[in-house]
């Protein structure tokens, strides 16, 4: 019998092992929204998969009556809007800043400072702030994700234009180039594989500050849906909408790692994303 | 007139003392090897002859005029890691400084003007036996082939001097033996002066055409850092065939053990005649 540590599953044992943990979730749940749903026809904590294709159906393929929408896909676009172009803002600062940091000792002894202080700034905290400066519109809910999202960006990719060898700064330098060239043909395409790995740590918390921002203030899109289902505990529309909501995360993290194979063929084997 | 000439040159950080009082002068078109023990200063020397650091006394002169104050396209270098950009190809790393040199703005030459440049550097490229490795990115290439992929970059700006600080230390010897031959002939094809830091004495002899012994001349067993390493042994090569005495003792604090093997090694200064 060989030790534990040695054991490795087979091409189908890793599927088959994969999926179990799910397939008991699935099955734990439909036993117990079934002996809950025996007891109590009315019962709204565990709906049945019924009730649940009938919320999905009413949802996604029927339009709404009063508003003539699809209220999925409108609340999907809404809140994907705002996540991208979250993520879009806080990535154009994170190049500005994070390579000015990490190149320019002077930018760097002036922000580095003032970078890491704002990163301790637990943006939720600061969400009040944004509500009453810039009102209660897209633009705060936006902001918070740059906010929440940028300091971990920029620091990171300071750091990584930091590690880059002074020998290829130096080499760039006696082959003529200047700061900006060196920028542009050196440092900027060297340290893209660490920006978009960085953003795929960085959607996880997007996400948090997207769904926060909107369950506090908003109209429409998925946190707005789910925190306004919740005084009906009308569990048959959150369950879909938080199996939507991961999926969509799963997704574009997905397309990021897609992206970062097909882009960085320079990269080293064990730098591959 | 000298190439180079250095007047008084000391390097001190702090109290501890690395080089002090060197004084040389470098003809055009020598091939001047640099040996020492570890941390005799030799490297340190390398990079005020790079500019990048100022020396702390004294004053380097290229062409008659002191060196400029940062590294620039008059001193070619090539270090022993990290020589090339791991995100350009073979093609790309040959003509970047032709386009940094015609595109200040963006660094990149586009259409004619870029297959211009690539049949400029075309030359280097089969002189440097890389024709068939043309698209390859250098993770793909051998350790010798990036350096001598890293030897031909340097040489495409055409500079005054090239800078070579241990540039086959990390390659096995058969390898190294192959990038000595194309150094050599490099080096008479394109009538260039070299300066080359190595802890290889064997190395020294065989390339040089001045071969340069870093040491200390006075040592304090109380205070190591007091004092620091001067030129104690300035040898021209073509015409001597005997080493004075001192020259292996100097070296033999370095850790290759080929050192020791100094006397048989006279054969190979035969490489230059």
């Amino acid at each position: 019998m060989a030790r534990a540590l040695n054991r490795r599953p087979g091409r189908a044992g890793l599927i088959l092992l994969g999926a179990l943990p799910f397939v008991v979730l699935v099955a734990v749940y439909l036993v117990a929204s079934d002996a809950r749903l025996a007891v109590n026809p009315a019962d709204k904590l565990l709906p049945s998969p019924e009730s649940l294709a009938a919320a999905i159906d009413r949802l996604a393929f029927q339009a709404d009556p009063r508003r003539g929408t699809y209220i999925l896909w409108s609340d999907t676009l809404a809140s994907l809007l705002r996540l991208f172009l979250g993520l879009a803002i806080a990535t154009g600062i994170a190049l500005a800043a994070g390579i000015a940091i990490g190149l320019l000792p002077l930018v760097r002894a002036a922000f580095a400072p003032l970078v890491a202080a704002l990163s301790m700034v637990p943006p939720l905290a600061i969400l009040p702030i944004l509500f009453i400066v810039l009102g209660l519109g897209e633009l705060s809910k936006v902001v918070l994700i740059v906010i929440g999202i940028a300091p971990f960006l920029v620091r990171d990719l300071s750091m990584a234009v930091g590690s880059l060898p002074r020998e290829q700064l130096v080499k760039a330098q006696t082959l003529g180039a200047s700061t900006w060239q060196i920028v542009t043909r050196v440092v900027l395409p060297q340290t893209l594989p660490r920006l978009i790995s960085a953003l795929r740590l960085s959607l996880g918390p997007a996400w948090l500050f997207l769904i926060s921002s909107e369950a506090i203030a908003s109209t429409e899109g998925l946190g707005y849906r789910i925190f306004l289902v919740r005084r009906y505990l009308a569990m048959d529309v959150i369950l879909p909408y938080v199996i939507w909501i991961t999926l969509l995360a799963f997704l574009l993290d997905y397309l990021l790692r897609l992206l970062a194979r097909r882009a960085f063929d320079w990269l080293p084997g064990e730098q591959q994303p | 007139m000298s190439l180079i000439s250095v007047r008084d040159v000391s390097q001190t950080y702090g109290a501890q003392t690395v080089l002090e009082r060197i004084n040389l002068d470098i003809e055009a078109q020598e091939f001047c090897t640099i040996v020492g023990a570890s941390g005799c200063g030799k490297s340190t020397f390398l990079r005020l002859l790079l500019s990048e650091e100022r020396p702390t006394r004294g004053v380097i002169e290229l062409d008659g005029a002191p060196l400029g104050s940062e590294p620039d396209a008059d001193r070619g270098v090539v270090f022993q890691r990290y020589s090339v950009f791991p995100h350009l190809t073979v093609m790309e790393n040959l003509i970047l400084p032709l386009e940094l040199r015609a595109s200040k703005l963006w660094g990149r030459l586009f259409g004619a003007r870029r297959r211009e440049a690539m049949a400029q550097a075309e030359h280097l490229l089969e002189r440097v036996g890389l024709a068939h490795a043309r698209d390859a990115f250098p993770k793909t290439l051998s350790g010798g082939m990036q350096q001598r992929l890293a030897i031909a970059q340097a040489l495409m700006p055409r500079p005054k001097v090239l800078l070579l600080d241990e540039p086959f230390g990390a390659l096995d010897p058969g390898t190294r033996a192959r990038m000595h031959e194309i150094i050599l002939s490099l080096w008479q094809e394109e009538k260039m002066t070299i300066f080359m830091v190595t802890h290889d004495l064997k190395e020294g002899f065989k390339l040089g055409t001045r071969l340069l012994v870093f040491d200390k001349l006075r040592w304090d067993p109380h205070a190591p850092e007091a004092y620091g390493a001067t030129i104690t042994y300035d040898l021209p090569l073509k015409d001597r065939r005997t080493l004075p005495d001192g020259v292996a003792a100097a070296v033999s604090g370095s850790e290759r053990d080929d050192t020791q093997r100094l006397p048989e090694n006279k054969g190979s200064l035969d490489v230059l005649h």
